[in-house]
């Protein structure tokens, strides 16, 4: 095994001032983007979602984390793995749905897929399939955020590969010099496509480390914790928000699933299966959920209810995409280009 | 001196004084982003050396003393970077304009460029805007060589929701680079660093050149000359030189090259029956090929003699001067071309 889990154990520490309600949130949105995944998944056969998916289980934690210390005047720009986000910052699950089945009412009205997720109406700025693409244009958001006075924090979110990209490191370089009120979170889930992080990058050469060379406050996290994350999340909103600058969190989470379509891929001989169990047994829904039951901010007949209710919310927002119409050939080409001043 | 051959060209060259205030190219488009930057508070300007004394040509001179470093700074050498922060800045507000000294440098910022500051608005069903300018100036002579004499437009060309314009006078200048930062899409400007000591008359305050619509520069009833930038000054040299031997060529500046204005493209091969097409950059795959293609394609039972056109050839620019002197088209060969078309 090579990628071992290193994190600790939940601690009232971390969990700050958040009140209990609050802290029962983080484990509905967990939860509700584990269905949703998990429900996207088991339908992804029937061929009706023609789009290229990149699941999020495992590593909820970190969209959730990082989204609940935002507001919804706060930008988010995500990478291809775009689902958690889209959903932790507010989104639309029958829009996304929508997007899904390609009709015409998708948040991106069908010309995005799962790759390209945007919605203004809750801060999604947009995703980028193109890794480390969205990184430079987060910062672009921040710095307009500074320039128009703007009490505005942009967030965005990559992974390990995209890490292996210059303009990540030229984006760093920028923020940190215009203390740009900027949150850069790295997703090290080891994996790029199948190739592991130990082919990619030298060995004890550590993300965080190399941003905090680039003068950008980092640090880094248990990525299946989501307290952890909040937290640091939480700290890298105040540094931005005081004209502190930019911050870079690189959260630790396995990628429970293949890079991208439903299922596990093992079997294709590119990763140790010991390591997805060990990773399994520090889930980051159900350690959550066993934290605040033992805590006693959460009844088991609570998670029931939270999960019919998620259940229903699914199986609507299926039934509102499968009955949505198509777009069609008038559809095509509008919007090329903006008319300028309308 | 450096680029002797583009200062003599600008003395020799007529300056059309009609009414009005003369000013160079470079003044004409340090007055536009001024203006700009009066205007709309959303407007700044950033690129490599724009505070330096040097200034982009003179472009971006005082900018940074009238209107702060906030709305008008140097930036580290990162195009790519530099590219997407400029994407994201106009996707949430700002209305950027971000120089390159020559477009050679714009090809590290591809990516943003092409694969995102195109493609947003679309891609957001047309929600999220990107109003951005890139502004860069082509390099000839004096041994720019093959990494800073590109001229990359005909590469763009084929890019859905870019636009591109290539002035060829000061008052064109200015009038397109605020057209440019007016534009909710984003805008490629390509000056020529030979057409920066242009003279010309140049309005006074704010006023826009619409994109995507060429003027004709001369009249004529034999030929039908297009392009755009530097080498319409070349086609209109090339064109006086032939008026005494009885040619009468059309050359039409057509500022824009995408959209194109192809309008005024038909309207004129319609007349003369007869095309040749001139560009900075490469001949084939470029603005030379597409404008012809266009004209085949939708007006070709209007010609009467074969297209031509007159690029760059499939070379990359040499270095020294005698090889530089053989590379580039000059009004020599763009009036031998049209003697041979005319014969």
């Amino acid at each position: 095994m090579r990628y071992v889990y290193e994190g600790q154990s939940f601690s009232r520490s971390e969990a700050g001032d958040l009140m209990p309600v609050q802290l029962v949130r983080l484990f509905r949105d967990m939860l509700r983007i584990r269905r949703v995944e998990e429900a996207v998944e088991a339908r992804y056969h029937e061929d009706q979602m023609k789009t290229p998916i990149h699941l999020v289980i495992g590593q909820e934690a970190i969209c959730v984390g990082a989204c609940s210390a935002l507001e919804h005047r706060d930008l988010v720009y995500a990478g291809h793995r775009t689902h958690g986000v889209y959903l932790a910052k507010g989104g639309d699950l029958p829009a996304m749905f929508s997007e899904f089945f390609c009709r015409k009412n998708g948040c991106a009205g069908s010309r995005g897929g799962s790759m390209h997720l945007i919605d203004q109406r809750v801060g999604m700025a947009g995703s980028s399939a193109i890794c480390g693409g969205n990184v430079p244009i987060a910062a672009g958001m921040g710095l307009a955020a500074q320039l128009l006075g703007l009490e505005r924090v942009s967030a965005c979110f990559f992974g390990d590969g995209a890490a292996e990209e210059g303009v990540i490191w030229e984006t760093l370089n920028f923020a940190a010099l215009k203390r740009l009120p900027s949150i850069f979170v790295c997703e090290n889930n080891f994996f790029s496509v199948f190739t592991p992080l130990f082919k990619r990058q030298p060995e004890g050469a550590e993300l965080w480390k190399k941003a905090e060379s680039f003068g950008v406050t980092a640090e880094v996290v248990d990525g299946t914790n989501v307290l952890a994350v909040h937290a640091a999340a939480r700290r890298a909103v105040a540094r931005a928000r005081s004209g502190g600058g930019p911050s870079f969190i690189e959260a630790r989470a396995y990628r429970w699933r293949g890079h991208g379509g439903a299922g596990d891929d093992n079997h294709k001989g590119y990763r140790d299966p010991a390591e997805l169990t060990l990773w399994q047994q520090h889930c980051p829904v159900e350690r959550y959920y066993e934290w605040l039951l033992e805590a006693g901010h959460i009844a088991a007949s609570e998670r029931e209810s939270m999960e019919r209710e998620i259940d229903a919310e699914i199986a609507a927002a299926y039934q509102h995409a499968e009955q949505s119409p198509n777009p069609t050939r008038a559809d095509l080409d509008t919007h090329v280009y903006a008319e300028t001043g309308a | 001196m450096p680029w002797a051959e583009a200062l003599i060209a600008a003395k020799t060259r007529k300056i059309d004084v009609g009414e009005g205030r003369v000013l160079s190219y470079a003044e004409a488009l340090n007055e536009a982003l001024r203006t700009a930057m009066e205007m709309d508070p959303k407007v700044f300007v950033f690129g490599q050396g724009v505070d330096d004394p040097a200034a982009s040509f003179g472009v971006t001179r005082e900018l940074q003393e009238k209107f702060g470093r906030e709305r008008v700074f140097d930036v580290p050498l990162s195009e790519e970077a530099m590219t997407g922060v400029c994407v994201g800045s106009a996707m949430s507000g700002c209305r950027p304009v971000m120089t390159h000294n020559r477009p050679d440098f714009i090809l590290l910022s591809m990516n943003q460029l092409v694969t995102h500051a195109a493609k947003i608005h679309y891609m957001d069903e047309g929600r999220t805007r990107v109003p951005m300018v890139i502004w860069a100036a082509i390099g000839r002579g004096w041994g720019s060589g093959a990494q800073h004499s590109q001229a990359v437009q005909g590469m763009l060309l084929g890019v859905p929701g870019l636009k591109i314009v290539m002035p060829s006078t000061p008052a064109d200048a200015k009038g397109l680079l605020l057209a440019a930062i007016a534009d909710d899409n984003p805008v490629l400007v390509f000056e020529h660093r030979w057409l920066m000591r242009e003279q010309g008359v140049v309005p006074e305050g704010f006023y826009t050149v619409p994109i995507g619509k060429g003027v004709y520069r001369r009249r004529g009833a034999d030929l039908t000359i297009a392009g755009t930038s530097h080498a319409i000054a070349l086609a209109l040299d090339a064109a006086e030189a032939l008026a005494c031997e009885g040619i009468d060529a059309e050359v039409i500046d057509l500022r824009s090259v995408k959209p194109l204005d192809e309008a005024i493209l038909f309207e004129s091969v319609e007349k003369t029956g007869k095309l040749l097409v001139v560009d900075t950059g490469w001949a084939m795959g470029g603005v030379c090929a597409e404008v012809a293609c266009r004209v085949a394609e939708q007006r070709f039972d209007a010609l009467r003699a074969p297209l031509r056109r007159i690029g760059l050839p499939d070379v990359p620019t040499p270095a020294g001067h005698t090889l530089e002197q053989l590379y580039y088209p000059n009004a020599e060969t763009i009036a031998a071309q049209i003697r041979a078309m005319c014969a």
